[in-house]
């Protein structure tokens, strides 16, 4: 667990393939879920055409986009799919998201906060490192701090900000009380977020032999190159059905496909959709769609003009052709969006009409504002599927309306970056991630990812008030203004939302469908066999 | 043989010095990209403070020239620095690379000398005629196929289609050795254009050398046909060869991209990609000291084979 050598690595490797969110998210794109059934899982889990009762044993192989020689197993580093499948497996969180992206209970067993909010006290279950030792209040303490060490720039620290960490204390080898800064209702989010792992007290090192509760052993770890691991018996959630699994790193897509189809692994992450599309009727292996995974937008700057008139954003929602956008851009692997963020998901505003492509009406506005014959940048880069093809398509559309749009290509490896501050109009994209994670990193004054720059004392107020209603209903209810704000003059215009498509073996069973990206049942191993 | 030293003498030393400004160039080259380690690192969750945090703890808040001048100290040590990405040595990527590009570019070389120079003196041989016309036109059509279209058809028919070699080396790692027949198509794809390139080379030389005044002068002395055209038409045929081969040795061990990416071989190409997209400029510029002695070391070499095999073409330095 502490190999010195490991003490030296100090960053994750991340590339541009295979970025978990994609825009200020502390959360993953992507979505599949494998598994049988966890319980408490909301994901509808296929188990296969035939289903059938698990079968034990077999090597299941599978096969993702990497990071090269720079990988690592530290699971408070991981930024990629790959790295987060890994972490799944050796590891655990307190707890982690459903289908509809609410927290349940995993390494917790129950949560109960004061009158407050400020103060939550978690009671952990009975589970056990792959040491043997037990997973106690200490480990948790350690594994957050650790995260939330401002001397590192673990990804996760965002999102572990509102606790207070020197206050908060175990009060039992399996009870611990939280002290937050400030009233948190969503404070199960917290311990669900991405990266958020439970790892031992004291540990440093994973390179060479991590050792996590999660419901695989370490076997072996080739940076780039492969993973191997193996079944943990004794694991709390039962234990896995497959005697060992492999993570193999292919990334360029046409190699995790042809290695699917030539029978060298059983499930290919991230497929492209037009692969998808080649191989669902061919039957030699299974395409798996996971919807709403991929949030796709276009975001506008609300701080800077043309876009701090609300009239000029309403009519950029009225030019969007959203079909054309999602059968051009996404190859028709996707649905279309409502200028709203987590469709599907927990407290999603679907009471809202359906906004449609309306020329007139967007000339209307246009010209009520003064902005006719309007010119605009759009930024966008090769840095996600679908970006470029976006752009040229709304391009198109907007001329329709009268407006101008020069698309202007960027680098891909720093794009996130530039499209922060800079520009007025970009391609976005976003992983799934909770609602309330969703404003809390871009849509506050004080957010760390605010893309579309939307700055507004009253709409903080009502994400404070939310943070401290603890019924749920009435919370929901002012989750609801705030997306009537949003989809009447915000700043993300979501024409989309994308699958994520994977193949896997005919062999493989217990694949959960409904699960979209990054939730629990997402590249989760322990409840699949091979039949 | 002093000439020749010295030759070789200052040939090394210009090698060098071009070694020491490709590492030059291609640190400059590397700062200017848009965006830092640090940058590629954050990725797609950009916070400003993260990102700060993240540059103090590469040390990249240092001006570049210091980040440059430890690294050539480190350098003349032996010490190649340490990747910014993971803390890792980087002489252990270029170890760790380096395995599959040699045994490809070994494997690749033995079989396209032979070929290649074969179909060449057969085509050479049957000038005009139907083995030559067959040969030309294959090469040339084979030359026109980019390496990733070659690549995925040899994948669909071999792999998926007849299932003869398996399509990629996904979970091999470094060992392809032990795994013969997922190196079979790789190679193939490498084969193809430099085949082709040196198959026409050696044609037109063996025209040429054939049609010299000197091989006719060798047959009106009665000298055998077979010795005229193996032991004084062919090494003259194969001077000009010998530096494209030099060139296709170079390409091979500098990073096969693309073959490297379609086949899932994790060899240099993969390092230098992975490097540039993070940013990474201690990893690039130790390959670019590789890259830059591998090419040095080669076009050397060419030159003094084809010293040997062609006294007359001369050297200059």
């Amino acid at each position: 667990m502490s190999d010195p050598t490991d003490s030296s690595t100090r960053f994750p490797a991340l590339r541009r393939r295979g970025f978990l969110a994609a825009a200020g998210g502390a959360a993953g794109l992507g979505a599949l879920a494998l598994a049988g059934c966890s319980g408490s899982g909301p994901a509808t889990r296929d188990a296969g055409k035939d289903g059938g009762v698990p079968k034990r044993g077999g090597r299941l192989r599978a096969a993702f986009a990497g990071g090269g020689a720079s990988e690592t197993l530290d699971p408070h580093l991981g930024n990629l799919f790959a790295d987060a499948a890994r972490s799944k497996a050796l590891f655990d969180k307190l707890a982690d998201y459903g289908a509809d992206l609410s927290a349940e209970p995993r390494l917790a067993e129950r949560w109960e906060p004061n009158a407050a909010l400020d103060r939550w006290t978690v009671t952990l279950r009975k589970a056990g490192f792959h040491d043997g030792k037990p997973v106690t209040a200490a480990d948790v303490l350690y594994s957050y701090r650790r995260i939330a060490d401002p001397a590192k720039a673990y990804r996760a620290r965002a999102s572990l900000e509102p606790i207070d960490l020197k206050a908060s204390r175990a009060t039992g080898a399996r009870s611990l009380e939280f002290v937050l800064k400030r009233p948190t209702a969503e404070f199960p989010n917290i311990m669900a977020a991405f990266g958020t792992y439970i790892v031992p007290e004291g540990a440093t090192g994973f390179d060479s032999g991590p050792v996590g509760s999660g419901p695989f052993r370490f076997v072996s770890f080739t940076p780039g190159r492969s993973t191997v691991l193996r079944r943990h018996e004794e694991y709390w959630d039962g234990a896995p059905h497959l005697d060992e699994l492999e993570f193999v790193i292919a990334n360029e897509e046409s190699a995790r496909i042809n290695a699917l189809l030539g029978g060298q692994v059983e499930y290919a992450h991230e497929l492209n959709p037009a692969t998808g599309r080649a191989h669902e009727k061919a039957g030699s292996i299974e395409i798996v769609r996971l919807p709403n995974s991929a949030m796709q937008a276009f975001a506008m700057k609300t701080d800077r003009p043309p876009f701090d008139d609300p009239r000029v954003r309403e009519a950029f929602f009225h030019i969007a052709g959203r079909e054309e956008l999602v059968d051009g851009a996404l190859s028709g692997a996707g649905e279309i969006g409502n200028d709203l963020f987590g469709k599907g998901y927990e407290y999603y505003a679907d009471e809202l009409p359906q906004r449609e492509q309306d020329i007139d009406r967007a000339r209307h506005l246009l010209k009520q504002a003064g902005a006719e014959g309007l010119k605009v940048t759009l930024d966008t880069s090769a840095v996600a599927a679908g970006f470029t093809e976006a752009a040229g398509i709304f391009r198109d559309q907007a001329a329709r309306a009268g407006v101008t749009v020069e698309v202007r290509m960027g680098s891909k490896d720093s794009y996130w970056k530039d499209i922060l501050d800079s520009g007025t109009l970009c391609c976005y994209r976003s992983g799934a991630m909770p609602i309330e994670s969703h404003i809390s990193q871009r849509l506050l004054t004080d957010s760390t990812t605010n893309a579309t720059k939307w700055q507004d004392k009253g709409f903080d107020t009502l994400y404070q008030q939310a943070q401290s209603t603890k019924d749920k209903a009435e919370r929901g209810a002012l989750y609801g203004r705030m997306q009537r704000r949003l989809h009447a003059e915000g700043g993300f215009l979501v024409w989309g939302f994308g699958d994520w498509i994977l193949g896997v073996a005919p062999s493989v069973r217990g694949v959960a469908r409904e699960a979209p990206a990054n939730t629990l049942d997402w590249a989760r191993f322990d409840k699949v066999w091979l039949a | 043989m002093s000439g020749l030293r010295s030759w070789i003498a200052r040939r090394l030393l210009l090698g060098v010095a071009q070694t020491v400004a490709v590492v030059l160039l291609v640190f400059v080259l590397t700062e200017a990209l848009p965006g830092d380690a640090a940058v590629a690192f954050a990725g797609d969750q950009p916070d400003p403070e993260r990102i700060a945090a993240v540059r103090e703890a590469m040390g990249l808040d240092r001006p570049a020239h210091i980040r440059l001048g430890e690294w050539v100290g480190g350098l003349l040590h032996g010490d190649f620095g340490t990747s910014l990405a993971s803390g890792r040595p980087v002489s252990g990527f270029l170890a760790d690379g380096f395995g599959p590009t040699v045994l490809l570019a070994t494997v690749t070389v033995l079989l396209l000398v032979p070929v290649g120079v074969g179909l060449g003196v057969l085509a050479a041989r049957r000038e005009g005629r139907f083995t030559d016309r067959l040969i030309s036109s294959a090469t040339l059509g084979v030359y026109a196929v980019p390496e990733f279209a070659l690549g995925v058809l040899l994948v669909t028919v071999f792999a998926l289609r007849l299932g003869w070699f398996p399509p990629t080396a996904v979970g091999y790692g470094t060992d392809l050795l032990a795994h013969p027949a997922a190196l079979v198509l790789p190679v193939l794809v490498l084969l193809a254009r430099p085949v082709c390139s040196l198959s026409r080379l050696v044609r037109a030389g063996m025209i040429d050398a054939l049609a010299a005044p000197y091989t006719a002068h060798a047959q009106r002395y009665g000298i055998p046909g077979f010795r005229v055209r193996y032991a004084h038409a062919l090494p003259n045929a194969l001077a000009p060869a010998t530096q494209q081969l030099a060139r296709t040795v170079d390409w091979l061990l500098c990073g096969v991209v693309v073959v490297e990416a379609l086949f899932v071989i994790p060899g240099l190409g993969t390092v230098l990609m992975n490097a540039v997209a993070d940013r990474d400029i201690p990893v690039v510029q130790g390959l670019a000291v590789v890259f830059g002695l591998a090419t040095v070391v080669l076009n050397l070499g060419a030159d003094l084979v084809t010293h040997r095999l062609a006294p007359r073409s001369g050297v200059a330095a």
